[in-house]
């Protein structure tokens, strides 16, 4: 790194007395050089090592998660084989190819801002823009698909809806709902777990939120008799299905949750980036915005890479 | 004295009626909106030293409580809530920020000889996420508190009735975010805003610890962050990650919560070590002794800080292979912790040494952490450790570190540039005063805890047996004794505003950059691009009866170009 900084500094001219004085020759000729750099140069090396390490955060930031995963997995392989059918692989092909090619508009985004090319730049971030949110349509039809299932996460995994309206109760109170009866199963052990301590240590006990009536009605019915005929859930009605099965699909939703979270981050910051290259801020002097978020974008991509084939395409 | 017609940009710069960033602009938006890296530290500091205050408090609260066996004024409950305040409060508001936010954001760019760090705007970001994350916690008191301890160990975490968990759990989660944008901008300041002649050796030491502490910031919080985030959907959602009732795994969440935490431990003590590098040398007037050494055993704690975090979980069912490398790594810690006390050691050997306030501390800070330091060997040791785990030696050891290390370092460091940021003098008696009434009192308190401890004394525990009752009325005296030295630092700094006389540019004869701007520093540090010569030569620094200073004369300054020359073989001659 030294090295390169030398270098920049090797390709300011006049640097020395000059550098007191608040606007050099360079800050006259750049309008968007800061105070505090020489050249442009420096500016935008400092910026892109700032996106660089913020990646490396990102990257830690995801890391405990595949950690996670790594644990979980070992831990119950069988879980993963089996609740891995239940993942739409067609569905997650399509929006792994989706946010592909979304990262190649992307980047001829960057070709384009560097070459002054205003219109084609505007128009490869649309595109990208437009990539995001297709890859957030499909995964909504994923999730809603398999929260009808109640492929979800905790103990609602294994609570069946008596009928349409007593799911869509529960559906409605979606983040509420399961805390609830969680409580109220909480001493209950999960289908085919050993009662491993539930005694001892008890699972959350939803802290300032009460227990609807509701909510305890449904978790009667889990406690009640199971008929596996009755039930439109088919991981409900499977005897193979390995004892912790939910920790499959809570570990799905807490990754794909965070990566769509940064998907939509994703799509505030290029719809950032369209106004300014709109209003004409980016040429071949000054893309660094354009630059950064591409970087950006390039990594909420390949954490997608690594989690559809991890989730996928594991069976 | 000899008078030298050779340019001497300092003389200029000491002009204290000039314009200097404290005038530059008025008003409360110059301050709030202020991208000015000199204004954000001040504001740190004002912000740290306060949540200092809040957490000191509860410290003197769970001691008064400590007094005597059963209840001595509160409950258990509060008394929970007393201690997991106190432990929050004073490692995520107060040390982890205090050094490199404050004084590193004052100092840091005035050092490498730069105008502000990479990202003015970003810093500014920092500085109101530390304030988010701070409200969060208060919040968190207002409805209701919470008695994890500052660990949030589940599967407590997740159960407890307390009302303010996920409230503080989000307030660190910010808080995290603060520090690792602070760490980022340090790394990209100090690789991209060298001036010409600013070498990676030529840096002094401060700089070089704040760098390392920097990577352990960008590259361990957002651990921590995650691992909040996956705890407060939890206790929220349910989703049993952490839940064994439920396949889960509570030891995964202290693997999670370790590998930021441990490394957390030397965004603490890391960047207290680059200020008594400084204090040591500038006080004895005499070269730092292995500066590369020095250097390169910051880099070397930055790095083993991330492999070590087993050892705080010997007792959690880990394996014994496991427990056996994280014990031999945890020894290892000692390598380049120890390089650095012997070159302390060594600088202060035939130095002139002057007795200062900053210096002091300095004193008390080698005293201190080696206690600390070698306490750390016991607790890293497995057998020893299975007995003194969760008992008031561990306490004691860290308190050591953290407070009786860390700490000291940045109230010796916010000495050190006190006449610098403020550009007047305290008085130097009564601030020595309170420097010795501060270790006696943090003596008093924590080395007795090593005896109640070793005894079997458990921590956080409310009630205690008689026997253990002498020890505990001793540390709660300490504690009464620091916070008298504390009270009367303050009172000193408060006074110094008021009627402390002027301060010279350069009142300690430092030599690094920062001694040569005003105090305090124009708005853009430096009027001139100062030369930059080796920062630990005090060959060319004389004191100037006129401006009451001392004057860096690099007319006198004969070995400048072979300067990290000679550097490198007085750490050649250590190793």
């Amino acid at each position: 790194m030294s090295h390169a900084s030398s270098a920049v500094e090797g390709q300011r001219p006049g640097h020395g007395d000059a550098h007191g004085h608040a606007h050099s020759a360079e800050h006259a000729k750049y309008s968007f050089l800061a105070h505090h750099f020489e050249t442009p140069a420096q500016q935008f090396d400092s910026a892109k090592l700032g996106m660089w390490l913020f990646l490396a955060t990102e990257v830690l930031f995801f890391g405990a998660l595949f950690v996670g995963y790594a644990v979980l997995r070992s831990r119950f392989p069988e879980v993963f084989s089996y609740a891995s059918h239940y993942l739409d692989t067609v569905m997650g092909g399509i929006n792994t190819g989706v946010l592909i090619l979304s990262s190649l508009t992307m980047a001829l985004g960057v070709y384009f801002a560097q070459r002054g090319k205003k219109l084609a730049l505007i128009i490869c971030l649309w595109l990208t823009m437009a990539g995001a949110a297709g890859f957030l349509v499909i995964k909504y039809f994923e999730y809603s698909h398999k929260i009808h299932a109640h492929l979800v996460w905790g103990p609602t995994f294994y609570i069946p809806p008596h009928d349409e309206a007593n799911a869509a109760a529960n559906l409605g109170q979606a983040p509420v709902a399961p805390t609830t009866a969680a409580a109220a199963v909480a001493v209950v052990p999960i289908a085919g777990t050993p009662a491993v301590d539930a005694s001892v240590i008890r699972p959350a006990n939803a802290g300032p939120a009460g227990i609807s009536p509701s909510a305890a009605d449904h978790s009667l019915a889990a406690t009640g008799d199971i008929i596996p005929h009755e039930m439109p859930e088919a991981h409900l009605a499977d005897p193979a299905m390995p004892p912790n099965t939910h920790l499959f699909f809570a570990i799905y939703y807490a990754m794909t949750g965070l990566h769509g979270i940064h998907v939509v981050i994703g799509m505030v910051v290029i719809g950032m980036l369209i106004y300014r290259a709109t209003r004409g801020d980016f040429g071949p002097n000054y893309y660094t915005p354009v630059d950064l978020v591409g970087l950006y974008w390039h990594i909420v991509d390949l954490v997608w890479i690594f989690l559809f084939p991890l989730f996928y395409l594991i069976h | 004295m000899t008078t030298i017609e050779a340019p001497r940009h300092d003389i200029l710069d000491t002009t204290a009626t000039g314009d200097n960033y404290l005038t530059h602009s008025r008003g409360f938006l110059s301050w709030a909106l202020t991208l000015d890296h000199k204004r954000i530290g001040v504001m740190y500091l004002v912000a740290v030293l306060g949540s200092f205050l809040l957490g000191g408090v509860f410290a003197l609260l769970l001691r008064t409580e400590l007094l005597t066996p059963g209840r001595t004024f509160v409950d258990a409950d509060t008394y929970n809530q007393f201690f997991t305040l106190h432990g929050a409060i004073m490692v995520f508001l107060v040390i982890i920020p205090s050094i490199p936010a404050a004084l590193g954001n004052f100092v840091l760019p005035i050092m490498l000889g730069a105008k502000d760090v990479a990202f003015p705007r970003l810093n500014l970001a920092s500085f109101y996420l530390w304030i988010g994350g701070a409200l969060f916690t208060l919040y968190s008191l207002a409805v209701g508190g919470f008695d994890t301890g500052w660990t949030f160990y589940t599967p407590y975490s997740t159960t407890t009735t307390t009302g303010g968990v996920i409230p503080v759990l989000m307030g660190v989660f910010i808080l995290g975010f603060s520090s690792i944008f602070t760490g980022l901008n340090f790394i990209v300041t100090i690789h991209k805003l060298r001036p010409p002649g600013m070498t990676w050796f030529r840096m002094p030491l401060f700089l070089w610890a704040l760098y390392s502490t920097a990577l352990i910031q960008v590259l361990a919080t957002p651990v921590l962050a995650i691992t909040l985030c996956l705890l407060i959907v939890e206790r929220t959602l349910n989703i049993g990650i952490f839940n064994p009732t439920m396949g889960g795994d509570p030891v995964l969440y202290q693997h999670f919560f370790w590998f930021y935490s441990h490394p957390a431990v030397y965004i603490m003590i890391v960047p207290g070590m680059g200020i008594i590098s400084e204090i040591i040398a500038v006080h004895a007037h005499r070269h730092i002794f292995g500066y590369r050494f020095i250097a390169y055993s910051s880099v070397a704690i930055a790095m083993f800080s991330f492999i070590v975090w087993g050892h705080h979980m010997f007792t959690s069912g880990q394996s014994g292979l496991m427990n056996t490398i994280f014990s031999l790594i945890s020894f290892s810690v000692a390598i380049p912790s120890a390089v650095k006390t012997f070159n302390w050691v060594v600088t202060l050997y035939k130095g002139t040494i002057s007795l200062t306030a900053p210096m002091m501390y300095g004193l008390a800070f080698l005293f201190l952490f080696t206690i600390g330091g070698l306490t750390g060997l016991h607790c890293a040791t497995l057998a020893t450790d299975v007995h003194l785990h969760d008992t008031y030696f561990v306490v004691a050891h860290f308190h050591y570190v953290m407070m009786g290390s860390a700490l000291i370092a940045m109230i010796g460091g916010l000495h050190h540039w006190w006449p610098k940021m403020t550009g007047r003098m305290y008085h130097e008696g009564t601030a020595i005063a309170a420097c010795v009434l501060v270790f006696i009192g943090f003596n008093l308190t924590f080395f007795t805890q090593f005896m109640l401890g070793s005894q079997g004394m458990p921590r956080r525990y409310y009630d205690y047996q008689p026997e253990f009752q002498t020890y505990h009325v001793i540390s709660t005296i300490g504690a009464y004794v620091m916070a008298v030295g504390f009270v009367t630092t303050a009172v000193c700094l408060i006074q110094s505003l008021i009627s402390g006389k002027r301060a010279p540019a350069n009142p300690w004869g430092g030599a690094s950059l920062e001694w040569q701007c005003a105090s305090p520093p124009r708005h853009d540090n430096f009027e001139h691009q100062p030369t930059v010569g080796d920062c630990y030569n005090f060959a060319p620094v004389v004191w100037d009866e006129k401006l009451q200073g001392y004057v860096v004369d690099r007319a006198l300054d004969t070995d400048m170009p072979h300067a990290s020359h000679g550097s490198h073989s007085h750490g050649g001659g250590h190793s």
